[in-house]
């Protein structure tokens, strides 16, 4: 008779990285679907250039660090699809493949790869460009342009290292009197609110929006039903931006927005569904979730509301991963079986 | 491990203590010292081609007197004794490159003078010239500022050709240059020394691992010999 002495868990779940990620990849497949119908082949072009790179850059750090790993396990594809939808439709192509190599060599590889980083490789990449090409970043376009499916916006295909074309001559003179500015833009420098509901939707008005956040959080929900992420960091990021909000706004309803025009514009959804719950750059402890989540709904309000730019969900969600480590260790649970000590509680 | 070796067997030639600094102990990329210039005059390639000649020279010329005095100055004041001489260069060098060239002075500011803060002249002043002969000091010296000078223009060049699209001043792109902000910022010379310092480190990974597995049957054979070394 043989029996085998081993270690828990003796139960194991069908999961596993490649499982976890290849269902992230599926769950963004219709935001992406959407994004292209918003945007056409501009749309297209960015997120298969910003992917490519991404795998590009993944295959040569593996490579040049000798390090394991292999590109299917969906990672890097994951990267360069959330890279894609934070940065403008119309944003130069090569900016975006500097974007997608910045963001798997800085914010991935050098920590020592897949599970090591310190924060979300696509905020990296983000981050980068928003510091090395602030006014193309900025530059956003109205969404359901006509002729989106034969012509790119004149903006993406700039040549390397060169200037993008002005893209606000091209969109007045397609789509007379929409604004190329992005909702968030427009409250802080027009003092223009959108409607909720077209916001939330992306359907109507032309908005330089990116997908719509209801249906982000459709593909959310679907993920964390199936247990791909966890449900507590979405609702702490969405609920303490909202709380924050409500109570800013009877303040100066002149000058702060109402708390649905905060949850539903800029990247804030995407941010909350799919950035912020990355698995290698959150806590693990429950609680840990919450007050994690709390920090980046909260965090974001304020950059937008005093910042001088209009949008902060990804600086709050990179100090949020700085942040990280810090939480973990002092919302560590007791271990099972032992009391509570003094030294556990603080 | 093979270094050490080579020094127990015998001092390093005059020309082993001129290319030290420039690959094997490259003060930048290997030693990571003298960071304050490293990181904020190298926007572009022509102030860290001044900042590295005006070290080289401080560093030369405090090195050759350090060396020469080093039997002179007591243990206890050396500090103080080696920083009024590097002190006396840098002003020499502040008040030439002012001679020279108002606008490089301007543009160099406040890091001139500070030269005499840069732990790499006070490093090898301490490390290097207060035990060397003067020649052996001097050319030891003028290698490291050659690396050092050398970094600084590898780092300036990157940083210039990104973020003004030219080198030295010369465009290299054309009018409608597409110029990346961050890096005539203070974050593009961490960046960029990150970049350097990433790919060096690889380099003298490989290279050490080649030269491991070389040495093996050389340490082998070295046992008995520093066995009787030792007896």
């Amino acid at each position: 008779m043989s029996v085998e002495i081993r270690s828990a868990p003796h139960i194991k779940a069908d999961s596993g990285v490649v499982k976890i990620m290849r269902n992230v990849v599926w769950s963004l497949l219709p935001i992406c679907a959407f994004y292209i119908w918003q945007y056409g082949i501009s749309a297209l072009a960015s997120l298969v250039v910003v992917t490519a790179a991404c795998l590009a850059a993944e295959e040569f750090f593996l490579r040049l660090g000798r390090q394991s790993g292999d590109l299917g396990d969906w990672s890097a594809t994951i990267t360069g699809i959330l890279l894609a939808l934070t940065l403008p439709a119309g944003f130069p192509l090569w900016m975006g493949a500097v974007a997608g190599f910045v963001a798997i060599g800085l914010g991935k590889a050098i920590f020592g790869g897949i599970g090591h980083n310190l924060f979300n490789p696509a905020l990296v990449g983000r981050g980068f460009v928003q510091a090395a090409f602030p006014t193309a970043i900025a530059t956003y376009t109205p969404s359901f342009m006509p002729g989106r499916f034969s012509e790119f916006i004149p903006s993406s295909l700039a040549l390397p290292f060169m200037t993008p074309a002005d893209t606000t001559a091209w969109a007045a003179s397609h789509l007379d009197g929409v604004s190329s500015a992005t909702p968030l833009a427009r409250w802080k420098f027009e003092g223009v609110l959108a409607s909720n509901w077209d916001l939330l939707t992306s359907l109507s008005g032309h908005l330089a929006v990116g997908p719509s956040p209801l249906l982000i959080l459709a593909c959310g929900a679907y993920l964390a039903w199936r247990g791909y992420l966890d449900w507590r960091i979405p609702a702490a990021v969405l609920g303490s931006a909202a709380l924050l909000a409500a109570a800013l706004y009877p303040l100066n309803p002149q000058h702060f927005p109402e708390p649905g025009f905060v949850l539903f514009s800029g990247g804030l959804m995407l941010g909350a569904v799919y950035m912020a719950t990355d698995m290698v750059t959150s806590p693990v402890t429950p609680r840990g979730m919450w007050v994690y989540g709390a920090l980046i709904g909260a965090l974001t309000v304020i950059i937008r509301y005093s910042g001088g730019l209009p949008e902060g969900v990804m600086y709050a969600i990179l100090i949020g991963n700085a942040a990280t480590p810090m939480i973990e260790r002092v919302t560590q649970p007791p271990a099972f079986g032992t009391a509570p000590t003094k030294e556990t509680k603080a | 491990m093979s270094e050490s070796v080579s020094s127990l067997m015998a001092p390093p030639s005059t020309w082993e203590e001129f290319t030290e600094g420039l690959w094997k102990r490259n003060p930048v990329f290997v030693m990571v010292l003298g960071m304050c210039p490293t990181l904020a005059v190298t926007v572009t390639a022509m102030n860290s081609l001044s900042m590295g000649i005006a070290t080289t020279f401080v560093l030369a010329a405090s090195c050759f007197l350090v060396s020469l005095m080093r039997k002179m100055i007591p243990k206890e004041v050396r500090i103080a004794t080696y920083i009024v001489i590097i002190a006396t260069f840098v002003t020499v060098t502040d008040y030439a490159i002012q001679a020279i060239s108002l606008d490089l002075y301007e543009a160099l500011g406040a890091y001139i003078q500070l030269i005499v803060a840069n732990c790499l002249v006070l490093g090898r002043a301490e490390a290097h010239a207060a035990r060397t002969p003067p020649v052996e000091a001097t050319m030891n010296a003028i290698g490291m500022g050659l690396g050092f000078t050398l970094s600084l223009v590898m780092i300036g060049g990157v940083r210039e050709i990104l973020g003004a699209g030219a080198f030295f001043g010369i465009p290299l792109f054309g009018e409608h240059f597409q110029p990346w902000v961050v890096m005539v910022l203070p974050p593009g010379g961490f960046f960029v020394m990150a970049g350097w310092l990433l790919l060096f480190s690889i380099l003298r990974r490989r290279s050490q691992m080649k030269a491991d597995a070389a040495s093996v049957e050389a340490a082998d054979a070295l046992k008995t010999s520093g066995a009787c070394h030792g007896a």
